[in-house]
């Protein structure tokens, strides 16, 4: 039998730290030939991307040791080679990109330099670098190439950055690509452009892609075969289709539950006075109209989904709502009084109704505070809520409401994980008991299942409590199974406004149709069917 | 870039112009120079007319003004001591201290570069721990101590080297390797701080994936994006090099800035004390915008 290109057998990886051994990978075996693409599918901390830092050779040693296994390229074990063989390996025989470009690319050195040195490295002469840099820049389509190549890593979009990483891992015509969560901080939009560009280039060149996951679509969109990953060890296998369709193991059946858009959409009913009514609401960072003009009315315990893209102006608009930012022009009126005109005393008192949740817990929560001070702060700047003596009772009522029970009082943010962080961050907002929450992308670092949680929770409250929400989010179908309405904003307008299955089941402007065919579908059958579709239109 | 300078100039004015007030009306307090300078039995109307002389019988509201005017004009007075343009007498010092600090921050600079950021490549290991301690205990120890057990060691016991003064390039060595320490202790440190961390960051797992050798990692990628924090450090070890390093000076009586400025403020040559403040501070003010220069040249994102 061939060697396949790349074979892993029995690896497990060890990391020794302080409070013990990690077992991050535990005995995981897979293979990939060229021109497939294989997806690692997991969630944080199922160690999906160990092993591929292993076959990089990324991994620091110490703390971390491979406990057992081979890597085999073409059948020739990587872990036998010295530090000198496997140099020669990376970038020319595999390559890699990674999630976040930005981080990724070295900001002092512009971008034609990164893409040379690739080059250099591995012994192309300085002039014949430069060329082969350009046909790659214009290979992956960034616009004017030969002005890009003297651009440093910051000058560049998202998307772009992206381009610039692919176009340097491509360099060498590597054998194998790894692309460790490729398009996770882009754009819907510019996922699809992304996705594409490396199918094509993998049809091209032949190449085997391993590209590592935690979005179901991402896999039905690129992968032919599937591992799926947790706690260290591979769960179950198969191609995409069958591993969807009739999934083995629990954790799998879970996950592909735990995908959004699929429940019911809501109803919101009719009737009912505004509490919220926001008109032509605008917002200028120096020359640059950040927010042009933007209405909207909400009711009591409505949700209210803010989509759109990177730039679209909707965190802007979640910032001037609570005067963290101040708007430079409309009225937004909360219960009939404008809150753009409110003084800072009234601010103050408002402050109780309108609470936010950010995106990133591990950044709004202050490390140095345990969760009874995070949590009842909020009652130190409003004393007149609750007496000091109940402060307590009350921290370990609404723990147990967010799902987190009163022993986590003493602890400090970084003893939880990113979903219960996100819990605290919910609980501290309810300590005021507001009668708004503006989630911003509240969810969106959180891992599918644990997304679905917080989801849930979130709908619970506004079932009990009668909360409203708006609820900024990128992920469309995350706002499907969650919203009343959907806004949906680019470049600082509202596009389209409308209840939620007006929006998905029948979008009327071409930019929100634009976003729901770029949106990726978790199911391999109709996700084909929309690329299909989406080839048929573009042709 | 050029606005930018601008900004920093005139920003950098207003400060001069509050030391010169402070400096000014506070070396008045410490004395009447005309009994310090003239002899103990000199009479009255010796020192009546010594003050006369150099205006020192004038108010001081009035002798500040005139001073400010002569400053302006680029005048700073005489050396009461020396009978010679108190600038001649500083600038002239200056150049010494100027190269003390230039070769030994050079020295500081380069060593704890390649120190710190070997001892970062390796966290943990045997020539990180060693370095550790070299640069703590250079961080720490006295700097007066070390001179004074340097010249007995190399000068008196091992005659080696000249125990003070200057004259030739050996009499430059003990000064130089006494200032280097405390320096050195502190950058290294700095620089294995931020170096760990440029390691550990993200665009260096991408230049490991593509193949690219140690060296580079370590001082291409990593080095250029460490040396910003270094920068601000190296400055303000630097800048008190120019201030006159002035234990050290007096020690090996060097004839340094730092040297005149304490001789000129026990003899009450005020004139003198003032210019080599002017001309320091106008020195820290002119490498603080090479530094804030250097920012934008090692740092794309940044830009004045």
């Amino acid at each position: 039998m061939a060697d396949h290109l790349l074979e892993v057998r029995n690896l497990s990886v060890d990391f020794h730290t302080a409070s013990g051994v990690v077992h991050a990978v535990r005995n995981i075996s897979y293979h990939l030939e060229r021109g497939e693409t294989l997806a690692i599918l997991g969630e944080s901390g199922s160690g999906k991307s160990v092993s591929s830092s292993a076959i990089m050779n990324l991994i620091d040693m110490p703390p971390g040791k491979i406990a057992s296994g081979e890597i085999l390229l073409d059948g020739k074990d990587l872990l036998k080679m010295n530090a000198e063989q496997r140099r020669e390996v990376n970038g020319r025989r595999i390559a890699m990109i990674f999630q976040d470009p930005l981080s990724h690319l070295n900001p002092v050195y512009t971008v034609g330099w990164q893409m040379r040195e690739a080059l250099k490295t591995h012994g192309i002469g300085n002039t014949q670098a430069q060329a082969e840099a350009l046909r790659l820049f214009k290979r992956v389509a960034l616009p004017d190439p030969e002005r890009a190549l003297d651009k440093y890593p910051h000058e560049f979009s998202g998307g772009q950055r992206q381009r610039v990483m692919i176009a340097m891992a491509l360099a060498l015509k590597p054998d194998l690509l790894i692309a460790d969560e490729p398009t996770t901080a882009l754009d819907v939009t510019v996922q699809a452009e992304v996705l594409a560009l490396l199918k094509e280039l993998q049809r091209e060149t032949g190449m085997g892609v391993l590209i590592i996951t935690h979005d179901l679509g991402v896999v039905s969109e690129v992968a032919d075969r599937v591992v799926v990953m947790e706690k260290g060890q591979l769960v179950e296998s198969g191609t995409v289709r069958d591993v969807y369709r009739n999934p083995q193991h629990a954790y799998t059946k879970k996950l592909i539950a735990a995908a959004p858009g699929k429940g019911e959409m809501h109803e919101p009913e009719t009737g009912g006075d505004a509490i919220l009514s926001v008109r032509n609401a605008k917002k200028f960072y120096g020359g640059f109209e950040a927010l042009k003009g933007v209405s909207f009315d909400m009711k009591a315990g409505e949700t209210v989904a803010v989509v759109g893209e990177s730039g679209s102006g909707k965190s802007t608009l979640a910032r001037i709502l609570l005067r963290l930012e101040e708007p430079d022009g409309g009225t937004a009126h909360w219960k009939g009084k404008d809150l753009f005109a409110m003084s800072p005393g009234e601010l103050f008192k408002l402050r109780r109704d309108l609470q936010m949740v950010f995106q990133d817990p591990t950044q709004s929560l202050n490390p140095r505070m345990t969760v009874f001070q995070l949590i009842s702060e909020a009652w130190v700047i409003h004393p007149e809520i609750l007496p000091k003596a109940k402060w307590r009772e009350r921290v370990a009522e609404l723990l147990g409401q967010v799902g987190l029970s009163s022993e986590h009082m003493g602890r400090y943010p970084h003893q939880f994980s990113g979903g219960q962080r996100q819990r605290i961050a919910i609980a501290r907002a309810l300590a005021l008991e507001p009668q708004l929450i503006v989630c911003d992308e509240a969810v969106s670092a959180l891992d599918v299942s644990v997304q679905a949680q917080v989801i849930a929770l979130l709908d619970k409250l506004r079932r009990e409590m009668g909360i409203a929400f708006i609820f900024i989010a990128h992920d469309l179908p995350l706002v499907r199974d969650f919203a009343d309405y959907v806004m949906v904003m680019q470049k600082g307008e509202v596009v389209e406004f409308g209840t939620v299955a007006q929006v998905f089941d029948n979008p009327q402007k071409p930019y929100t149709q634009a976003l729901l065919a770029a949106s990726l579908d978790p199911d391999p059958d109709v996700q084909a069917a929309n690329r299909n579709a989406r080839l048929a239109n573009v042709s | 870039m050029l606005s930018f300078i601008r900004k920093r100039a005139f920003a950098s004015l207003i400060s001069l112009i509050g030391l010169l007030v402070m400096v000014f009306f506070l070396s008045r307090l410490t004395g009447d120079p005309a009994s310090l300078f003239l002899p103990v039995e000199a009479s009255a109307e010796m020192k009546a007319e010594f003050r006369a002389l150099h205006g020192l019988d004038q108010p001081l509201l009035v002798q500040f003004g005139q001073y400010v005017g002569n400053v302006l004009t680029g005048d700073l007075g005489e050396s009461l001591r020396k009978a010679r343009p108190a600038l001649d007498v500083v600038l002239e010092a200056f150049v010494w201290t100027l190269w003390l600090a230039v070769i030994t921050m050079t020295l500081v600079t380069v060593c704890a570069i390649v120190v710190g950021s070997l001892a970062a490549f390796r966290t943990g290991g045997f020539f990180d721990r060693f370095s550790s301690m070299v640069s703590l205990i250079g961080a720490s120890v006295p700097d007066f101590w070390l001179a004074i057990v340097a010249i007995v060691v190399f000068a008196i016991q091992l005659s080696w080297l000249p125990t003070s003064g200057t004259g030739s390039l050996a009499h430059w060595i003990l000064p130089i390797c006494v200032l280097f320490v405390r320096p050195f202790g502190i950058i290294v440190q700095v620089v294995r701080g931020s170096m760990i961390s440029a390691l550990s960051s993200a665009y260096v797992k991408t230049a490991r994936a593509k193949g690219v050798k140690s060296g580079p990692i370590i001082f291409v990628h990593a080095l250029r994006n460490a040396m910003l924090p270094v920068i601000t450090v190296i400055g303000d070890q630097a800048a008190s090099l120019l201030n006159g390093a002035v234990v050290i000076e007096t020690i090996f009586g060097f004839p340094g800035v730092g040297k005149l400025m304490i001789d000129s403020i026990l003899q009450r040559d005020f004139n003198v004390v003032l210019a080599a403040i002017l001309v320091t501070a106008f020195a820290i003010f002119l490498m603080n915008l090479v530094i804030d220069l250097a920012y934008a040249l090692l740092d794309p994102r940044i830009r004045y």
